[in-house]
């Protein structure tokens, strides 16, 4: 079956399976920054944006995007080179695995959560696991990075 | 899990007339647990072009569409200021935002999760689920209905008293399923709800007709949490054993009751 869709906003026709996930319709289209983690909807990092909310591609079907906005990281690049900076700088990263969906799951909380206080930013990442870093770092860059903004 | 078809109806009477059509054809809530079923499907319905999706109040009632996602009852204000808030506490704590941006109120009801922390804070208000082909259900009725029935779930309605609550998840990590959960509320009457057990939901009704019945003093709280605790039975899997939750349970049951009649002494 077809199934037409934006991605980062350009319009996409692609012919999906009934069993097709939204992960592998991704990474079979070589988005390949969406990460295959858990695939049972608990790690976090295949998360994208579905019409500007986060939710985990591992669990969507494809068959279900007609006319649906999907974000990757691809279509935050200038927000995401932003956090980026200030992940560096506090040594939040380590394999850079988790990197793309935590961008995603911040941006999502900076256009849904007005002056998020660090309960906020804490409860919104709950679902993003990082298995490097632990998430001090990474809790002091996303402060920062959303004080910026 | 193996799909075979899928589709959209424009209605009610359409969704229904194709879910009746096959056994193995079923309703599409959110689709966050639908991997771990290894049953063979038919048709995937997908609702979402129908709406079921709005909260709303009504003087003495709030409706939740049944494709409402459980983000969406975590930050509604009308479910916030509903019973000490403890729909909202329940749906803040399962899992992460992601799944709760897909995961559907009705998908989780009809999936009848026994690890759920959805049915222990729906069972201590006065709840009834809506069906478009059976109508009008108790919550407690369908609660003790063998399965579920094959129908579509519209919308779930809460009938409104003017009651306090309490709830506790126990978890042993933010993401995990609970080990035990624990609502307990007051109107006219005290009810008290133990899910997770890991059995699905029950109501504790021994140690409600034992405390309705009673001068509320510390050693009825006390003899109360007991009853339950003697009434409900719990057991071991993977995430605690039967003896932690045995007393996990008479606890919560007590902190619980002590809460909701904390504001009356």
């Amino acid at each position: 079956m077809k199934v037409n869709f934006t991605l980062n906003n350009q319009p996409e026709s692609w012919e999906v399976n009934p069993n097709e996930y939204l992960l592998e319709s991704l990474r079979s289209h070589d988005i390949l920054s969406v990460k295959s983690g858990c695939d049972t909807t608990s790690c976090g990092v295949c998360t994208i944006l579905l019409n500007g909310k986060p939710v985990p591609s591992c669990s969507v079907l494809s068959i279900t995007l007609e006319g649906a906005h999907i974000t990757t990281i691809e279509g935050i690049t200038e927000d995401a080179k932003k956090l980026a900076e200030h992940m560096g700088h506090h040594g939040a990263d380590q394999c850079g695995y988790c990197n793309p969906s935590l961008a995603l799951s911040v941006y999502a909380l900076k256009h849904e959560i007005k002056n998020p206080t660090e309960q906020d930013i804490s409860s919104y990442l709950v679902g993003n696991l990082c298995r490097c870093t632990g998430y001090k770092g990474q809790e002091e860059a996303i402060k920062l990075y959303l004080e910026e903004e | 899990m193996l799909l075979k078809h899928y589709c959209k109806p424009k209605d009610l009477n359409e969704a229904y007339l194709v879910l009746i059509e096959d056994e193995k054809n079923f309703i599409l809530g959110g689709g966050a647990w639908l991997k771990l079923t290894h049953k063979e499907l038919n048709t995937a319905i997908d609702l979402s072009a129908i709406g079921l999706n709005e909260i709303i109040e009504t003087p003495s009632t709030i409706e939740i569409g049944a494709m409402s996602s459980l983000r969406q009852i975590e930050t509604s204000n009308i479910i916030k200021n509903y019973c000490g808030g403890i729909l909202h506490d329940a749906m803040h704590h399962i899992m992460g935002m992601n799944i709760r941006n897909l995961a559907t109120i009705g998908g989780s009801i009809m999936g009848k999760y026994s690890f759920s922390d959805i049915f222990t804070p729906l069972l201590v208000m006065d709840v009834s689920l809506i069906f478009h082909h059976l109508g009008q259900m108790p919550l407690h009725d369908f609660m003790a209905y063998r399965g579920v029935p094959k129908d579509i779930l519209t919308k779930i309605i809460i009938h409104k008293e003017n009651s306090k609550g309490y709830f506790k998840t126990v978890k042993k990590t933010a993401l995990d399923f609970a080990v035990l959960n624990i609502a307990v509320s007051k109107s006219d009457n005290i009810k008290i709800a133990i899910g997770a057990r890991p059995g699905i939901a029950l109501r504790a009704e021994k140690a409600e007709a034992y405390i309705n019945n009673q001068d509320i003093t510390d050693n009825v709280i006390d003899e109360a949490a007991k009853i339950a605790q003697e009434e409900i039975k719990v057991s071991s899997n993977s995430r605690a054993g039967k003896e932690y939750r045995h007393k996990l349970l008479n606890i919560y049951v007590k902190r619980g009751l002590m809460e909701v009649l904390h504001h009356e002494s």
